[in-house]
C-alpha cells in the first residue's frame, strides 16, 4: 500500500505540492480530480522518481519502502508505473525492444532472470491485440508517429507487461474516442487485483464510469481538500470546484 | 603559376613543418612526366604554404599548425600490431604501418588489384586518375600525401561488374611512432558496382596516418562505402576522400569515427554528369579528450544531381567535434536536390562542438536545405525510459544508440552495420566503466 504523509516538493522555487496526505491501500482504485495546475500531474512525476522536483518535507512509503530514497528506475522496479498524461515519443528506439528492455531491466533489478525471446513474443501476442496495438506500432519507435489515443493505449499495453502494483494513470481519458475510452478502461480493469494499487487521475465522471474507484480525492492547490465515496464524481460534475476556492475557467 | 617570390613574411616554420619539409627534401621526386610533375607541385606547395592555421577558413576549428606539435620519422614498418577488423564476408588486404601485405590469391572476375608502388614501376594507365579529380585548392595533408606518394593500392572494377562480396582495406598501425601516408584509387567502371570498406586502427603509439582515397565512380556505376576510424589515443588521422561521380552514378558512404587524439576527415564530392546521387553519412563517438574534425565539400557542378549529409556526433568528457560543410550548387545545376544535417549530443558540459553547414546557391531552381543541432540528451525521454525500469546508465545507452542509429542505418548491407553497431556499443560500454 502507498502511504503519503506531509508531502512538499517544488520544483525551482515554486512549491506545488503543499502537505499532501494520502493513503491507498492494497487493492484499492482511488480518484484524484481537481482543478487544472492544482498539482496533480506534478504528484504522479514525484512519485515516479522525476528529478526535476525536489522534495522538501514530507515521506512517501510503498509497501514499507522509502520510495523516495528510490531512483525512477528502481521504483519502476519495486512496482510504480506512471502511465503519462503526454507520453513521450522516443525516436529511433523501437517499441519492441523498449519493452523488452524494460521488463528484463526490470527483472535484473529485482535479481529475477530475464525472460527468454519466445516467452517475451508470446506476452506481446496476448496483450497487444486486445489493446489494439499493431505489429506495426510495435515495430515502429516508441509512440512515433502514434495518434494520441494510440499513445494511451501503448501506455497500458506498458503496464499489462510490466504488471506493477502501483499504477497511477495521469489523465488515461483524454483524447481518447468514446471507444478508445473503453479499451482504455477495460485493460486497466483487467489490470484490477487484491495486489495492486491505482491512482486514476482524471478530470470527468465519464471515465469514472468504467473504472470504478473505491475513493474520491479532490485536490486543491497542491493538498487534498476532501475525500469521498464514488458519489463525489457526480457532485464534483454539478458543482465545478469553486466550493474549495477555484476560479472559473 | 607564376612563382614571384613573395614579399610577405610568413611565419616561420613550426618544428612540425621543418620535420616535413626536411622530410620531402630527403624524398626526392625522381619521376618524369604526369605524376613526377604533380609531386614536384605538391612538394613545393607544402614548402610555400606550410600548414593550415585557424585563419584558413577551412581549418578554423581544427588549427593543425598548433595542433600538430612533432612529426615522427617515417621508418619501416617495425611490427605488426594485430588483427584487423573483420567483416563478414569480405575480401581483406591489410597494410600494415602502410606496407601492403599479400593480395588476395583470388579476386572476383573483373575486379584486379594492385600495390601503388607496382603501378609506379609499371607506368600504369591508372595511374593518370591519380590526382584527376582533387581540389585544386591548396590542402596540406593531400598535398603531403600525394608528394610522399608510394604506399598504398590501385583497385580497378570493369565495366558492368557487379562485385558481390565487399573490398575490404584494413589498415593497422603501432609498434613505434611514424608518420605512414598512403594512398589508394579506385576505379568502378561503367555500370559496374562495389562495396569498399576502409578500416583504420592502431595501438597507442604516437604515429601520423596521412591517408587519401580517390574514388572514380564511373556512368551508371554505384559504389557503398564504409569507413571505419578506430585509431590508436594517441594517433593522428588525417583523411581525405575524393569521390567523382559520372552520370546517373551513385556513392554512399558511410564514416564512423571512434579514435586518435587528432582526426581530420576531409571529404570532397563531386557531380561530373547529371543524375547522380551522393550520400554522405557519419557518426562520431569521441571520448577523453578527442578532437574529430568532418569537413566536406559538395560540388553540383551539373544539374539534376542530389546529395545527402547526415553527420551525427556524440561527444563526452571534454571531447571536441567539428563539422562543416558546404554544398556548392554552380550556375548550371539547375534541379539540384541536397539535404545536411549535422546533429551532436553532448554528454558532458566539457565537451565541445563546432557546427558549420554552408550552402552556397548560384542556380535558382533548386531544392536545397540544411541544418545543425547541439544539446544534451533529452531529460523527458531519459525520464520516460527511467520510468519504466531502465536504469540511467542503460537509458542514456539506448538514447545515444538510437541517436547515431539513425544515420548507420543507411548502411545498406545489414552485416556491415552490424560490425560498425558493435564498436559503437563497444564504445557506450567503455564509457561506463
Ligand atoms: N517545470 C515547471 N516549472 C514551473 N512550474 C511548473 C512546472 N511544472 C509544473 N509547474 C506548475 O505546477 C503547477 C501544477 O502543475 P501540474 O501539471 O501538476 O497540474 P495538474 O493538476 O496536473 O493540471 P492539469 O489538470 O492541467 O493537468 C502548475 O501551476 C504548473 O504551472
Ligand atoms: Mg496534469
Amino acid at each position: 500500500m502507498l502511504d503519503i504523509r506531509n508531502l512538499h516538493a517544488r520544483i525551482g522555487d515554486n512549491e506545488i505540492i503543499k502537505g499532501l496526505d494520502l493513503t491507498v491501500p492494497a487493492g484499492e482504485v482511488h480518484a484524484i480530480m481537481g482543478p487544472n495546475g492544482s498539482g496533480k500531474s506534478t504528484l504522479s512525476y514525484v512519485l515516479s522518481g522525476k528529478e526535476d522536483y525536489e522534495v522538501t518535507e514530507g515521506s512517501v512509503t510503498f509497501n514499507g519502502q522509502d520510495l523516495l530514497a528510490l531512483s525512477a528506475s528502481q521504483r519502476a522496479a519495486a512496482g510504480v508505473f506512471l502511465a503519462f498524461q503526454y507520453p513521450v515519443e522516443v525516436p529511433g528506439v523501437a517499441n519492441m525492444t523498449f519493452l523488452r528492455a524494460a521488463l528484463n531491466a526490470q527483472r535484473r533489478t529485482r535479481g529475477e532472470e530475464e525472460i527468454s525471446t519466445p516467452d517475451f513474443l508470446r506476452l506481446v501476442k496476448q496483450k497487444a491485440p486486445a489493446l489494439g496495438i499493431s505489429q506495426d506500432m510495435l515495430r515502429r519507435g516508441v509512440n512515433v508517429g502514434f495518434s494520441g489515443g494510440e499513445k494511451k493505449r501503448n501506455e497500458i499495453l506498458q503496464m499489462a507487461l510490466l504488471e506493477p502494483k502501483l499504477c497511477i494513470l495521469d489523465e488515461a481519458d483524454s483524447g481518447l474516442d468514446i471507444d478508445a475510452l473503453k479499451v482504455v478502461a477495460e485493460g486497466v480493469n483487467a489490470l484490477r487485483s487484491p495486489e495492486r494499487s491505482m491512482l486514476v487521475i482524471t478530470h470527468y465522471q465519464r471515465l469514472l464510469d468504467h473504472i470504478v474507484p473505491d475513493v474520491i480525492h479532490v485536490m486543491h492547490k497542491g493538498r487534498i481538500v476532501r475525500t469521498g465515496g464514488k458519489e463525489l464524481a457526480l457532485e464534483l460534475e454539478e458543482t465545478g470546484y469553486a466550493a474549495y476556492g477555484a476560479d472559473a475557467a | 603559376m607564376n612563382a614571384e617570390p613573395k614579399m610577405t613574411s610568413r611565419p616561420t616554420r613550426t618544428p612540425a613543418e621543418q620535420a616535413l619539409a626536411d622530410m620531402l627534401s630527403a624524398a626526392p621526386v625522381s619521376e618524369a612526366g604526369r605524376l613526377g610533375e604533380l609531386r614536384r607541385a605538391a612538394a613545393a606547395a607544402f614548402v610555400e604554404n606550410g600548414l593550415p592555421h585557424r585563419r584558413v577558413e577551412e581549418w578554423h576549428y581544427t588549427d593543425l599548425r598548433a595542433l600538430l606539435r612533432t612529426v615522427p620519422a617515417r621508418r619501416a614498418a617495425t611490427s605488426t600490431p594485430g588483427e584487423a577488423v573483420s567483416f563478414p564476408n569480405a575480401i581483406r588486404v591489410t597494410l600494415a604501418n602502410g606496407e601492403v601485405g599479400p593480395l588476395p590469391a583470388e579476386l572476383p572476375q573483373g575486379v584486379s588489384l594492385l600495390t601503388l608502388a607496382d603501378a609506379i614501376a609499371s607506368d600504369h594507365p591508372l595511374l593518370q586518375r591519380l590526382g584527376a579529380a582533387a581540389p585544386a585548392l591548396y590542402d596540406a595533408p593531400l598535398a603531403l600525401n600525394t608528394a610522399l606518394l608510394g604506399a598504398g593500392l590501385v583497385l580497378h572494377v570493369a565495366a558492368g561488374v557487379k562485385v558481390a562480396r565487399p573490398i575490404q582495406v584494413a589498415q593497422l598501425f603501432g609498434g613505434e611512432a611514424a608518420s605512414v601516408f598512403t594512398r589508394l584509387l579506385v576505379v568502378v567502371e561503367e555500370g559496374a558496382s562495389l562495396s569498399l570498406i576502409e578500416s583504420f586502427e592502431g595501438d597507442g603509439a604516437a604515429y601520423l596516418d596521412d591517408t587519401v582515397s580517390e574514388l572514380f565512380i564511373g556512368d551508371g556505376a554505384a559504389l557503398d562505402h564504409v569507413r571505419l576510424q578506430a585509431e590508436g589515443a594517441a594517433a593522428i588521422h588525417l583523411g581525405t576522400l575524393v569521390a567523382d561521380l559520372g552520370r546517373d552514378a551513385r556513392y554512399d558512404a558511410f564514416v564512423l569515427t571512434l579514435g586518435a587524439a587528432l582526426s581530420r576527415l576531409t571529404v570532397h564530392g563531386r557531380f561530373g554528369g547529371t543524375g547522380g546521387h551522393l550520400g554522405v553519412r557519419g557518426a562520431s563517438l569521441l571520448s577523453d579528450k578527442r578532437h574529430a574534425d568532418v569537413t566536406l565539400f559538395v560540388d553540383h557542378a551539373v544539374a539534376g544531381c542530389e546529395s545527402r549529409e547526415l553527420f551525427k556526433t556524440v561527444l563526452a568528457d571534454s571531447a571536441r567535434g567539428v563539422f562543416q560543410g558546404k554544398i556548392i550548387v554552380r550556375p548550371d545545376a539547375q534541379k539540384t536536390d541536397g539535404r545536411m544535417m549535422s546533429q551532436a549530443l553532448l554528454l558532458s558540459d566539457d565537451a565541445e562542438m563546432d557546427n558549420k553547414p554552408e550552402l552556397e546557391i548560384f542556380a535558382d531552381d533548386v531544392q536545397c536545405g540544411h541544418g545543425a543541432t547541439a544539446g544534451a540528451l533529452d531529460g523527458k525521454m531519459l525520464f520516460y525510459l527511467m520510468s519504466r525500469g531502465l536504469p540511467r546508465e542503460e537509458a542514456e545507452m539506448l538514447l545515444i544508440q538510437a541517436f547515431a542509429g539513425e544515420a548507420v542505418e543507411f548502411v545498406a548491407d545489414l552485416a556491415v552495420r552490424e560490425v560498425l553497431t558493435a564498436h559503437m556499443t563497444r564504445w557506450l560500454e567503455e564509457r561506463h566503466r
